[in-house]
């Protein structure tokens, strides 16, 4: 689930990039930094790349899951640090999500 | 598919029923949901059985819109309940239920609405608050505390969703023949009116104006206003 997760977070951030000036560096894969202290993500792009997330997994994965977090706008300890940070953060909410359904 | 797309809270009865019926008959696919089913049918209505302030009932409601249509120009949230009490006999299960109603519901569909009218840059919202916060109702004072809640969040929401050419505003209808008047007496109602500029009951044709304005393509610098029926501010 984790790798699934991963490459969904990879398209989006490879598709957010295509229309921002900004770049996500992707190569970096896990350790890319998105928000917070070294992050190239404003508030708003933040939101744009997280909404984006959600509508894929569900899309890709049939899964409804909301990636909001009251630890969002945290610099610190927001989930949303890195891609590594924002994939372990959505497969734990899917993960989640599906214990609910069983 | 060209037609609006426009949902609605709250309309198997009263004013939600007539603007659900409105907008049909103006062309637009219209969803709509209540707790319990709705009679009202049409080729181009689809309605959902949910409480609004569940999240896990209300996602699936806004992946069908997202998953049939793509888009969603308008939202309207209607959806609302009331209690007629002196504070000293409400009992906490109601503070609750209205204000898990009136404000969580209306904060649940202006955040997925959101998500969905992003896309494509667009989108009109339009909240319910009610005459009973300014007026400082006696007797009402938990539900004029949930729509004085629901006319912050528009004002905040409207800062939030402006970037995405979202806007976000608040009609505050004065009485209306509707259930969720059916509890207060006649010469409270009467109490109401003579603190209106214009003294007469209002009607779902005059709250139909109001959301009208603010869903027109026209309104775009038109947002974060809270527009109240009958001459009260």
């Amino acid at each position: 689930m984790k790798q699934k997760i991963k490459q969904i977070v990879l398209d989006c951030c490879t598709e957010r990039n295509e229309i921002a000036e900004l770049k996500i560096d992707v190569a970096l894969e896990e350790s890319a930094p998105l928000f917070g202290v070294d992050g190239v993500l404003d508030s708003i792009d933040l939101v744009s790349l997280i909404i984006a997330i959600e509508q894929a997994i569900e899309d890709e994965l049939g899964i409804i899951v909301t990636l909001a977090d009251a630890r969002a706008a945290s610099r610190e300890n927001t989930p949303f640090k890195t891609i590594g940070t924002l994939v372990d953060y959505a497969t734990l909410r899917v993960q989640q999500q599906e214990q609910v359904h069983e | 598919m060209n037609e609006p797309v426009t949902l609605i809270t709250g309309c198997r009865k009263g004013i939600g029923r007539f603007l659900a019926e409105h907008y049909v008959a103006q062309g637009h696919l219209v969803f709509g949901c209540s707790r319990k089913p709705s009679d009202f049918q049409a080729p181009n209505y689809r309605h959902f059985c949910l409480d609004v302030a569940n999240e896990s009932e209300v996602r699936p409601l806004f992946s069908a819109i997202r998953k049939h249509t793509g888009r969603l120009d308008h939202l309207i949230n209607n959806a609302g309940i009331a209690s007629m009490n002196h504070a000293l006999l409400t009992p906490m299960t109601t503070v609750r239920a209205i204000f898990e109603t009136n404000v969580a519901g209306t904060f649940l569909f202006c955040r997925e609405a959101a998500k969905i009218m992003k896309t494509a840059s667009f989108g009109r919202i339009v909240n319910f608050i009610s005459v009973a916060s300014p007026l400082n109702l006696e007797g009402e004072a938990v539900y004029a505390a949930s729509k004085s809640a629901v006319q912050t969040l528009t004002q905040i929401l409207a800062r939030e969703f402006a970037p995405f050419g979202i806007t976000v505003n608040a009609v505050g209808p004065n009485p209306v023949l509707t259930d969720l008047i059916g509890g207060v007496p006649n010469e409270k109602i009467n109490q109401i009116l003579q603190r209106q500029a214009i003294v007469r009951m209002g009607s779902a044709e005059d709250v139909l104006n109001v959301i009208n304005f603010f869903l027109k393509q026209e309104s775009s610098m038109i947002t974060s206003q809270s527009l109240f029926l009958g001459g009260i501010c």
